[in-house]
């Protein structure tokens, strides 16, 4: 009786393991798409990213034309860190820039700006 | 490391080229005001000179059409009756603005700002008002709107056609234009733009749906009428507006700050000719 349960236990035990590793496994994979969805949020909403101020970007409406259009990122940025420094402070690459530097004055949150740098590295 | 020292030394190079230029042009409202204006001919070489006083209509068709209609039963009217009923209407004391502005106040809008020696300080028509009101006894009016709005609506339309004739001629005016200057370049607030981003850099461009306008002839048409705060307003109270823009505490209207930045601007479109008041969207 007593083993009976423990081998119950025990066989649980490794069901919800392995359970908890595949719904891990999934979650990563819904926390990257959904990071990109809230990305995209961040990025078109005018009081966090309005990058669609200066760009033009897919799916976006009503862009303007001060920056370049922003498509074909990964080619351009082949290294995530290098597109985020260019999101956190612009003014590092070109000082005489007019895209805020929206992690150097706080206009984003560190979680919001993986977030823009996920959707915009998707481009 | 070679390649360092070079690019250090370039750099120290073009900054102490940049900074020579800079210091020279300090000085010299004059050069400043020729490379303003010389820019936008440049940028904008179908705009004939004078109509840069339209702002952004003088630069895009399509809005400028609308514009026009809009123009033809102007929204500013009103204010510009109004104006001439309070500019005529004796103070307590029975003597009137015309006894007190310099110049009688008529036809003068073109002239200012103003350096006043005596006080040190740069005047606006809207200082000049409140001054001549002080003097006779009279309570200020609030800088941005209402009745101020519409005195300088009558002055401005009195001006018309007349080309903006700004002077500086003491070191005490240099120096206030020079603060203007430094204010028009400045990086601003938390996203961190300079006047001269939007209205000479970007001038022409499109951020979201508005086209920037240029910023020579920005000064000759206030006040204006504007949809969007559906009253008059000063050219302070929109200089407010493009403060909050870029999430900048805006300063004082009528305060130095701006007393100063409208001193700057005005002189960058001397020979324009003043067309207050207008209608924007
Ligand atoms: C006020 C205008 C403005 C806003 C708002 C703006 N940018 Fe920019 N951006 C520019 C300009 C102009 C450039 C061109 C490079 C420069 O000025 O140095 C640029 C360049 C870039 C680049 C480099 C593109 C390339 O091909 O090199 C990226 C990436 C970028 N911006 C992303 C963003 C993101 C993401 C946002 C919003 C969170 C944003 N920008 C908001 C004006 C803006
Ligand atoms: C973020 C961009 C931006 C910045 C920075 C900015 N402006 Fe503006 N400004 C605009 C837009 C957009 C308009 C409305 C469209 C137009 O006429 O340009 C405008 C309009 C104006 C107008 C009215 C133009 C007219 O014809 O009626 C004046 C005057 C003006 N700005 C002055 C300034 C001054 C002075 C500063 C700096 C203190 C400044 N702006 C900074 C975007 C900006």
């Amino acid at each position: 009786m007593r083993s009976a349960k423990t081998t119950t236990f025990a066989l649980s035990a490794v069901f919800i393991m392995a359970g908890s590793a595949f719904t891990a496994n999934s979650l990563a994979a819904v926390d990257y798409a959904s990071d990109i969805q809230q990305g995209k949020k961040i990025a078109f909403s005018r009081s966090k990213g309005n990058c669609l101020a200066c760009h033009a970007i897919a799916g976006g409406k009503l862009p303007g034309n001060i920056g370049p259009p922003l498509h074909g990122i990964k080619k351009r940025y082949p290294k995530k860190n290098r597109l985020r420094a260019q999101i956190v402070d612009a003014t590092v690459n070109n000082p005489f820039t007019i895209m805020p530097p929206f992690g150097k004055h706080g206009v984003l949150t560190e979680d919001e700006l993986d977030k823009v740098v996920e959707f915009i590295y998707s481009l | 490391m070679l390649n360092t020292l070079l690019k250090a030394t370039i750099t120290g190079l073009l900054c102490a080229l940049i900074s020579t230029v800079y210091a020279d042009s300090r000085a010299d409202p004059r050069a400043d005001k020729d490379a303003f204006q010389g820019y936008f001919k440049e940028k904008f070489p179908s705009v004939e000179f004078n109509d840069f006083q339209n702002g952004v209509y003088a630069i895009d068709p399509a809005s400028r059409e609308q514009w026009q209609e809009i123009e033809e039963f102007p929204p500013y009217e009103l204010a510009i009756k109004e104006g001439q009923k309070l500019f005529n209407e004796p103070f307590n004391n029975g003597k009137t603005y015309v006894d007190c502005l310099p110049d009688g106040g008529i036809g003068t809008a073109q002239s200012y700002p103003r350096f006043d020696r005596e006080k040190g300080q740069v005047v606006t028509l809207a200082l000049a008002i409140n001054n001549c009101r002080v003097a006779n006894n009279e309570k200020r009016l609030p800088y941005k709107q209402g009745e101020i709005a519409a005195l300088l609506a009558y002055l401005a339309y009195t001006s018309r056609g007349k080309p903006f004739e700004i002077k500086i001629e003491t070191d005490g005016a240099l120096a206030a234009y020079q603060k203007g200057k430094t204010f028009y370049y400045a990086r601003r607030g938390q996203l961190n733009m300079a006047c001269a981003h939007c209205h000479v850099d970007n001038a022409g461009k499109v951020m979201r749906t508005d086209i920037l306008s240029p910023g020579i002839g920005h000064v000759t048409h206030f006040p204006v009428y504007r949809a969007r705060w559906g009253s008059m307003g000063t050219l302070h109270r929109r200089f407010e507006d493009c403060n909050k823009k870029v999430r900048a505490k805006p300063f004082k209207a009528q305060g130095e700050e701006y007393r100063n930045l409208e001193y700057f601007m005005a002189y960058m479109s001397n020979g324009i000719g003043a067309n207050g008041p207008g209608s924007r969207q």
